[in-house]
């Protein structure tokens, strides 16, 4: 009898290898093409990154770095994968240090740490692969020639959209949510805050923080409750919570297309995401974004390192300046009135005449 | 000896059905299951840093696993692990930065801190189950929400101020071992594991050989034959979910001592207590079985990872392959009817 | 004889193992015929074969002189053979009419028409006396009302052959009564009747032939007016059995059970007991006898710590031990085989030899220091498995998977072997046959003989009269009167039992 059952767990072991066996000449055969291209051109300069939990489809931030990896990979004639470009995604916490350890065994001349989240796992693995270089997006990391850091001055692009908001809300009042209130988080809503203020006084600016950035029932929760107390305009800094605020406002179009409320995207250009057809008519709720220009700064960085000019130990902020942070390139819905506003509060920006404050007013 | 054969059984079957549907889906969605099964087994046991990375992350999946299994072999459902690991976890960062003692006190002092931390997570829904009969599925899964919101607030307002993480814990009081980072090229593999191992020793030491575990597996098997026989049914509920809270908060202790040194705001769970429940449910809620399950999942878990840089195979598949796991074991009903059914047919 | 089924060398194995070894059983028309074997003689395989959920191996069943292939219990119906199950299978919830009719509901434009339904079950008890509310929920009636109910739903679905399994097994002596009325009614219609049991005096109250099973062997059949009980039994167990449990005269010495003036209150806040007194010396048996639910259960419940009193004093040896907890009562000396052996008696998931240990596992030599001792524990489970023929293919067997005979010897070994003053025994024999029902009186005896006190309780009255030495019966939560077996009769019993004060002075 045992034998017998013995016997049906090993048919079921064959039929499993036999099902595996039968994809495996596939599976050889890629192998080898992989492996062609691979040594052809091993001379090729090579990227990877390592996304947070939100991964590359965050419509955000991941998003947007991919985007610049994709355009570097296209302006150098790479292909997707390991001798390529590519990206790893982390699913956890505790998977940044695996994933970066698992590009440079790949073999990435370069690799992209996104977002502050990666920020202790970077500074553990360059301190042992030492003859790797690595990037961190979003936050600094010192005293580490292997690591370049890029960051934003989101301040200054916040400053800008607030300036959209507080000119175009109907009901002086507008809000801002939030992801996980941090330094970083606090950037966008003091920029937001004092654009606003700076064009229109007495608007009301609602500052709040969902905790997370990947909750976007979250996000929809808390918009909700914003448009319904009176706010018209509600910028994001939330990553996949603001998606919530996407679907807050759709739905609420979707109910009564004549109601005026807006949503301010941020980081890449979201007017994508704003978009709602209600009885065969399109809307788009997205008033504007803030576009944090990553992928130019990952093209950027990527294009310098190729060159044998890595910035390695050194900070560098893209601000205004270098188009690192911008108002997006969609601007439907912007008047004219608001057009001319932000042209005019560049300029004051670019020449320092105006300073933007990098935290809310009451802190 | 047909009943011992079939609790090894349904699990590797289960393992291997779930492996089996995974390829299949791989198939039909236009992947390699070939390519794609060995770039998990290369991101899990590849070479000694993966080999490092999935002992590390097996790590606090024993400890939960092992707090399910404990709670379920006295008779109790403890969904709260995950709470109770996330309490162990803070406490035990909080003692291994506020104090500073020589390494040989500090770190069994972090490590029972976030023990007793899980423990008194966990004699809460106990107490309630002995004192007003309240079902601690209900308590336990309510306190994970307290859980996440108040260390998430120690962390912000208490520990740091306004940070979203704590700083590093003393290196008085850190699992992390330079010598297994050696030896597995850097993975993030720390001195928990040998805690893991011990701790399920331990359990099973527990629960078979002391007289404490007689007593609460029969509690766990027939309260009312427990209390016929003289024992204190409700001091064994209340034991039984303290111990194995404290088993989850050790866990705790594993990620904030060891994985990752600190403790960081978490926007929702960490899964390892849930995943401590698929665990203990594969491992049949035996020690060994908890430990070799573990092995498996952290195998899958970073394995994965893997997946697609090296085969393209969507890593999401791995959790489909989890999960089709835990509903083959879920449903070994139909496997060992399946077993009987042969059964029969030889016989005849 | 014209025969309405007729099974003809049945044969079934399970794996080698033979359950039925050509058994051949014909039921004649209009009679009531016995179905006799001990636990596990292949009784329930032989009709589960004639229900259809077991195909036999060999033979050939007949109905009505056809031979048919009976593949599903669907088939059994359609051949109008139903089953009146020992466990019922009720939906609590539903009304009787409801129960009785699902699954073959009257229509009336695609709804069910429960007035029809009701008539017909009025129709159905009043033809076979069997009085039912068909209104009533499940939940709200009696164990006996149910079983009637099942009955009906076997009548209702056309059955002209009933088989009862176990069918007395959970009434009360008076419900028993009625059953036997309600199948004398049925044979009048023409109705034919299989009875398993293992219950001699049934058989000999109401069948008219037996058909007696060992070990999966048929013994053969004989006419219940050409037998008696005793060879019965000796047909049933294989070898000669004795009833009337022989014993020396008690020679009953100090109180060792000192019930004064007890109160109990029961699960729902009701006092059970009330004020009750009882007094059981070493070396006599005190039969506790009484309609269930009179507050038998609260008692022991109370004198062995399992329920907090209400009022009063209960002392052992003397000493005061109201109101301890569970150990301490057992620490104390008090043993107790309680009613439900599963609930409360097994840790069924354990071995057997485990399950030996269950009140002292803590103490030397089983335990050390909190280290279990399972080569101490299991030797002492070999010991006595070996004493108390405790059937079992080892001591690691799991409790579950034992019979309810050797599980009742194994608890009673146990509760023997602690050397208790009092020992409280509760329904001992339920469920059981006559080879186990001896075994347990003789042991129950010799504990009284070596000066033990014995507290029985039973619901089978010929139980209490032969194993007593002195009966109380308990009537709402009281004594009402200590009888002598020896002088007294079922009837008198009966009548105390009912709540009559008459004839108690006079045994007091």
């Amino acid at each position: 009898m045992e034998k017998r059952k013995l016997g049906f767990a090993m048919s079921m072991v064959l039929a499993a290898g036999t099902i595996l066996g039968a994809c495996g000449g596939g599976g050889e055969e890629a192998d080898n093409t992989g492996g062609g291209s691979g040594s052809g051109e091993s001379d090729k300069f090579t990227v990877g990154m390592v996304t947070d939990v939100g991964g590359v489809d965050d419509k955000s931030f991941n998003q947007s770095a991919w985007e610049g990896l994709q355009a570097f990979g296209e302006e150098n004639n790479l292909e997707k994968g390991p001798d390529g470009f590519d990206y790893i995604q982390s699913k956890s916490d505790a998977d940044y240090k695996t994933n970066l350890n698992t590009a440079v065994r790949n073999g990435f001349d370069l690799t992209y740490g996104i977002g502050y989240k990666l920020k202790p796992a970077i500074e553990e693995v360059a301190k042992q692969r030492t003859d790797s270089q690595f990037a961190i997006v979003d936050d600094v990391v010192e005293g580490l020639d292997n690591v370049t850091s890029i960051t934003f001055k989101e301040h200054e692009g916040s400053f800008l959209v607030g300036v959209v908001a507080g000119l175009q809300t109907k009901t002086d009042k507008v809000g801002f949510i939030g992801g996980i209130e941090s330094a970083l988080i606090d950037k966008f809503a003091g920029g937001f805050e004092a654009g606003v203020k700076a064009v229109n006084p007495d608007a009301d600016v609602v500052i709040e923080f969902a905790g997370a950035f990947d909750k976007a029932d979250k996000g929809q929760q808390m918009a909700s409750a914003m448009y319904s107390s009176g706010a018209d305009i509600i910028y994001h800094a939330a990553g996949g919570t603001g998606n919530g605020v996407f679907s807050e406002a759709k739905s609420l179009k979707q109910k009564d297309p004549s109601k005026e409320i807006w949503v301010i995207g941020v980081d890449r250009d979201q007017a994508e995401e704003g978009k709602v057809t209600v009885d065969g008519k399109e809307y788009n709720v997205t008033l504007t974004s803030m576009v944090k220009r990553v992928d130019l700064a990952v093209q950027d960085v990527a294009t310098k390192a190729q060159n044998g000019e890595f910035p390695g130990g050194e900070v560098t902020e893209y601000g205004l300046e270098a188009d690192g942070v911008s108002i997006s390139p969609t601007q439907d819905n912007l008047t004219e009135e608001s057009k001319a506003a932000v042209q005019e509060w560049t300029d004051k920006i670019k020449n320092g005449e105006v300073e933007v404050p990098t935290v809310p007013s009451g802190k | 000896m047909f009943k011992n054969w079939t609790v090894l059984a349904v699990p590797v079957i289960s393992v291997l059905l779930g492996l089996l549907a995974g390829a299949l889906i791989m198939l039909v969605s236009g992947n390699n299951p070939t390519a794609g099964y060995m770039a998990l087994w290369n991101g899990a046991f590849g070479d000694s840093f993966y080999t490092g990375e999935t002992l590390r992350q097996m790590t606090p999946y024993v400890f939960a696993g092992l707090a399910v299994a404990f709670a379920f072999r006295t008779g109790l459902f403890n969904i709260g692990v995950e709470g109770q690991l996330l309490v162990g976890w803070l406490a035990s960062v909080w003692v291994g930065l506020a104090f500073e003692l020589p390494k040989i006190i500090h770190l069994p002092l972090a490590i029972l801190a976030g023990a007793a931390a899980g423990a008194a997570w966990g004699f809460i829904p106990g107490f309630l189950k002995a004192r007003l009969r309240v079902h601690e599925v209900i308590v336990t899964i309510m306190m994970n929400y307290t859980a996440l919101h108040i260390t998430n607030h120690f962390i912000r307002d208490v520990i740091s101020d306004g940070a979203d993480a704590t700083d590093p814990v003393r290196e008085t009081a850190s699992l992390q071992s330079a010598f297994l980072q050696s030896i597995t090229d850097f993975s993030s593999l720390h001195n928990g594991i040998y805690l893991a191992v011990i701790a399920a020793i331990i359990m099973w030491f527990m629960l078979e050989k002391t007289t404490l575990g007689y007593e609460l597996r029969a509690v766990g098997y027939n309260q009312h034959a427990s209390e016929y026989a003289g024992m204190n049914v409700n001091r064994n509920i209340v034991l039984s979910m303290v111990i194995s809270g404290a088993f989850a908060g050790i866990g705790g202790a594993m990620q904030g001592l060891g994985t990752f040194g600190n403790m960081f705001i978490n926007s929702g769970f960490s899964g390892i207590g849930f995943d401590g429940i698929a665990v203990a449910l594969l491992g049949g809620n035996t020690a060994i079985g908890v430990v070799l399950a573990a092995l498996l999942f952290g195998a899958l878990k970073v394995g994965s990872l893997n997946m697609p840089i090296e085969s393209g195979v969507p890593n999401e598949l791995v959790e489909i392959v989890i999960a089709l796991i835990i509903f083959f074991v879920a449903s070994s009903y139909m496997i060992t009817w399946l077993l009987g059914r042969l059964k029969k047919k030889e016989a005849k | 004889m014209d025969y309405v089924i007729e099974m003809l060398g049945i044969r079934k194995e399970f794996n080698g193992f033979v359950a039925n070894d050509d058994i051949t059983l014909q039921l004649a028309k209009g009679e009531i015929h016995a179905l006799l074997g001990e636990n596990g003689a292949g009784k329930s395989t032989l009709m589960n074969v004639l229900f259809g959920l077991y195909q036999p191996e060999a033979g050939r069943i007949r109905v009505n002189g056809q031979d048919v292939q009976i593949t599903d219990p669907n088939k059994a119906n359609n051949l109008g053979i139903g089953m009146v199950h020992q466990h019922f299978m009720l939906v609590d919830t539903f009304t009787v009419t409801e129960n009785i009719v699902l699954g073959n509901e009257p229509k009336k434009f695609g709804t069910v028409n429960m007035k029809e339904a009701e008539q017909k079950v009025r129709e159905l008890s009043g033809q076979y006396g069997l009085s039912v509310d068909p209104t009533a929920k499940i939940a709200d009636i009696s164990v006996g009302m149910q079983q009637r109910v099942e009955i009906l739903k076997t009548l209702y679905r056309g059955a002209e052959i009933l088989i009862f399994d176990e069918p007395t097994a959970v009434l009360t002596p008076q419900e028993i009564k009625e059953l036997i009325q309600i199948m004398r009614a049925l044979i009048k219609e023409g109705k034919s009747i299989i009875l398993i049991t293992h219950k001699l005096k049934e058989i000999m109250e109401v069948c008219d032939r037996v058909t007696v099973i060992r070990k999966g062997k048929g013994i053969g059949t004989v006419d219940v007016s050409n037998t008696n009980p005793n060879h019965l039994a000796s047909l049933m167990v294989g070898r000669d059995v004795t009833f009337t449990t022989e014993k020396a005269d008690a020679t009953p010495a100090h109180n060792v059970l000192e019930v004064r003036d007890l109160s109990v209150n029961d699960s729902r806040g009701v006092q059970a007991v009330r004020h009750l007194n009882l007094d059981v010396r070493a070396g006599e048996i005190v039969g506790i006898c009484g309609v269930d639910g009179n507050g038998q259960t609260e008692l022991i419940e109370a004198i062995t710590g399992l329920r907090k009193t209400s009022g009063g004093s209960i002392s052992l040896n003397g000493k005061d031990i109201t109101g301890l907890k569970p150990r301490k009562v057992t620490e104390a000396g008090v043993a107790h085989i309680p009613q439900d052996r599963h609930k409360h008696g097994l840790v069924l998931d354990y071995p057997i030899g485990t399950n030996i240990v269950l009140q002292t596992y803590y103490q030397k030599p089983f335990s050390k220091a909190g280290i279990m001792n399972y080569k101490e524990v299991y030797k002492k489970a070999s010991t006595l498995i070996k004493e108390f023929d405790v059937r079992t293919p080892s001591e690691t067997t799991l409790a579950r998977a034992l019979s309810g005979g050797n599980q009742q010897k194994a608890i009673i070994g146990r509760e023997v072997d602690r050397n208790p003053d009092l020992l409280i025994a509760a329904q001992p024999t339920r469920g059981l046959d006559v080879g186990a029902i001896e075994f347990i009186h003789r042991r129950l005896i010799e504990q009284r003989d070596s000066g033990k006190a014995v507290l029985l309780l039973s619901f089978e009255l010929d139980e209490i009269i032969n194993v007593s030495d002195r009966i109380a019966v308990i009537y709402e939560g009281n004594i009402v009167a200590v009888v002598d077996p020896k002088t007294t009769t079922e009837q008198e019993l009966g009548l105390l039992m009912a709540g009559s004060k008459k004839g108690a002075d006079e045994h007091v």
